[in-house]
């Protein structure tokens, strides 16, 4: 009994240091871009920027200057402040989306996961077929109907979105609300209400915010592929998107107007990647057994 | 026997399978007053499990329940939900076999504790944090304040079973089923929790199932031992009438397959030899027939029914029970 709890204290005093190491320079050095262009994108208006939306027609296509830090686009307005005020509307549209997304799909999800039935029948049905929609199709289809807002676009970003989580957070609850711990806390009286919160849900959470890093990322690529075709958010408002559209038209005289929000893009994207991919790995359950 | 706690009548457990009807449990009658402990005996798969579920009231959706579950007064099957759940960790409560799976792996000790005194008993805050210490004390967990803030994980197996057991305790049921307590717990171990789990029930006066397929675990810890086999009841017993003249072949078939310590080095160990019955195709005769030694025509062509034997309170069903004891090989 005594040497057993003797090394019982050792066992806990060496499980923090273990943790933070496996995360890698490289998860680190995406959450520091990440957190970056937060940062740049929420003090946007108390940064010392020119306004995104002003023209210089003397001063178009501008190289890198003092007062350009990184040139002027082909209307001649301040290319940095639009890279910066663009990073705004991917942001606010690549979270927001893929919080409808995690919100409704994760609920839909788990009360499908845990109660079965006729309920998880028709809902895995209706979401079959909405997955089964060319969903850049269905996207432009609604945008040009309802027109074009950053609003709308979120809402039916969103939308899309929920048939993945859903899935997601359905086949996790399948798994877990036949563990034994389950069992065990309907034998203790608990209510349908307090198994799925208090139990299920903390479980739940960790797969599905590693997905909702992903979801991040391909609501973030997508909203850009529609700013691209021109129907994202209506102009001036620069979004990074609309600004490799812009771009385009003069890849050969100044291909960095393309190339620059691109590489914003690819960066944030690949970040968002990284740090899913790394909490994914982390909450595997394969690796979670210790 | 004074009256009792529970009583079993004649439960039957049906489970539709693709193979057909599964008979889990077949007509089991069972009876325990308050503060005695009854022992479940029998080798996997023989419906203890499932026994202790529909007990529990927590069948799986599909099964099929029919007989009557009494417990303190109340038929169980005809309550409705919400009675159930309040009677559940209240005065019901279970520990399983595999403390991995029991406990909440994301949730930390303290929570899992505290949520059930919360509420059942309608504590506060610091009121149950307060008795979550003191019931973690009382299994035999050392530094209980710094063990609240610890995840599962962070356990040995030993202790997540102690825990476990803190937890069923937390509201003082008055019947404790403990479905292989220790089945997934290391042998010194398994010492210890039984006898905590001895312990903690004198002193509550707490009635308790004990379910095990390790009649070495039942002997010196329950009043009564029944003794299941492909669902049904075969024998059943108070402890010490049983282990001084079991009647009923499978029972001594079960006794002679535990190791012992004094055997001589490569002793083969007497295994039953076949498998149990599959429990989808019932058999017409005794159940036990195709592996019993003992087995005559009878055996397989009849079912023998659960009869009273000339010592008080001994049951059990056999045609040809043994009439003297045959010496275990010591």
């Amino acid at each position: 009994m005594a040497t057993l709890e003797l090394t019982l204290e050792e066992e806990i005093q060496a499980q923090p240091a273990k943790r933070g190491r496996r995360l890698g320079l490289l998860f680190w050095a995406a959450i520091g871009w990440i957190v970056l262009v937060f940062a740049f994108a929420i003090f946007a208006d108390v940064l010392p920027l020119p306004s995104p939306t002003d023209m210089d027609m003397l001063d178009r296509r501008a190289a890198f200057s003092a007062a350009h830090w990184l040139g002027t686009d082909g209307l001649g307005r301040d290319e940095l402040s639009r890279l910066i005020y663009g990073a705004r509307i991917s942001l606010v549209v690549g979270l927001c989306a893929p919080i409808i997304g995690l919100v409704f799909g994760g609920a839909l999800g788990m009360l499908a996961g845990y109660f079965r039935g006729r309920f998880e029948a028709i809902l895995a049905g209706s979401m079959d077929v909405l997955l089964a929609f060319p969903p850049l199709v269905l996207v432009l289809a609604v945008i040009a109907f309802v027109g074009q807002s950053i609003f709308n676009l979120t809402l039916i970003l969103g939308v899309l979105s929920i048939p993945a989580s859903m899935r997601v957070a359905r086949a996790a609850t399948l798994t877990l609300s036949r563990r034994e711990f389950v069992i065990a806390a309907q034998a203790l009286g608990a209510s349908h209400a307090r198994i799925l919160l208090r139990e299920l849900l903390p479980n739940v959470m960790l797969p599905l915010f590693a997905f909702f890093l992903l979801g991040v990322a391909v609501i973030i690529v997508v909203e850009g592929a529609l700013s691209f075709l021109g129907l994202g958010v209506p102009p001036p408002i620069s979004s990074w998107g609309s600004m490799i559209g812009e771009g385009r038209e003069s890849l050969d005289i100044a291909p960095r107007l393309a190339f620059l929000p691109a590489a914003a893009m690819f960066l944030t994207v690949l970040s968002f990647n990284l740090v899913g991919d790394t909490l994914r790995a982390l909450t595997d359950p394969r690796q979670g057994a210790l | 026997m004074n009256k009792a706690l529970l009583s079993v009548e004649d439960v039957v457990v049906d489970l539709p399978t693709p193979r057909g009807n599964l008979r889990a449990v077949d007509r089991v009658n069972l009876a325990l007053g308050p503060g005695q402990t009854l022992g479940v005996v029998g080798e996997s798969g023989c419906g203890k499990t499932m026994l202790s579920r529909a007990i529990l009231q927590l069948l799986p959706k599909k099964a099929k329940l029919s007989g009557r579950v009494m417990f303190d007064g109340q038929d169980l099957a005809s309550l409705d939900p919400e009675a159930l759940r309040k009677l559940r960790g209240r005065s019901l409560a279970v520990v399983f076999q595999d403390p991995m799976t029991s406990l909440n792996p994301v949730l930390t000790i303290g929570t899992q504790l505290m949520e059930t005194l919360q509420e059942h008993l309608e504590l506060d805050v610091s009121a149950a944090r307060k008795r979550s210490v003191e019931l973690l004390a009382a299994v035999g967990i050392p530094a209980p304040e710094q063990r609240l803030m610890q995840y599962p994980h962070q356990l040995s197996g030993g202790m997540r079973q102690r825990v476990a057991i803190a937890i069923a305790l937390s509201c003082e049921p008055k019947l404790l089923i403990a479905d292989e307590p220790t089945t997934a717990l290391d042998v010194t171990i398994q010492a210890q929790i039984l006898d905590l789990l001895a312990r903690e029930q004198r002193r509550r006066h707490m009635a308790m199932i004990l379910i095990t397929h390790d009649l070495g675990v039942v002997a010196g810890r329950t009043d009564e031992v029944a003794v299941m086999y492909a669902g049904r009841v075969v024998e059943r017993a108070p402890t010490p009438a049983l282990f001084k003249k079991m009647r009923m072949p499978y029972t001594e078939a079960l006794l002679a397959a535990i190791p012992k310590l004094d055997a001589a080095p490569h002793t083969v160990l007497p295994a039953i030899s076949g498998r149990p019955p599959d429990p989808t195709r019932p058999i017409k005769g005794c159940s036990f027939s195709p592996r019993c030694r003992y087995a005559v025509a009878r055996c397989h062509g009849e079912k023998p029914e659960l009869t009273e034997a000339e010592t008080p309170a001994h049951q059990f069903a056999c045609f040809h029970p043994i009439e003297t004891p045959v010496a275990v090989p010591s």
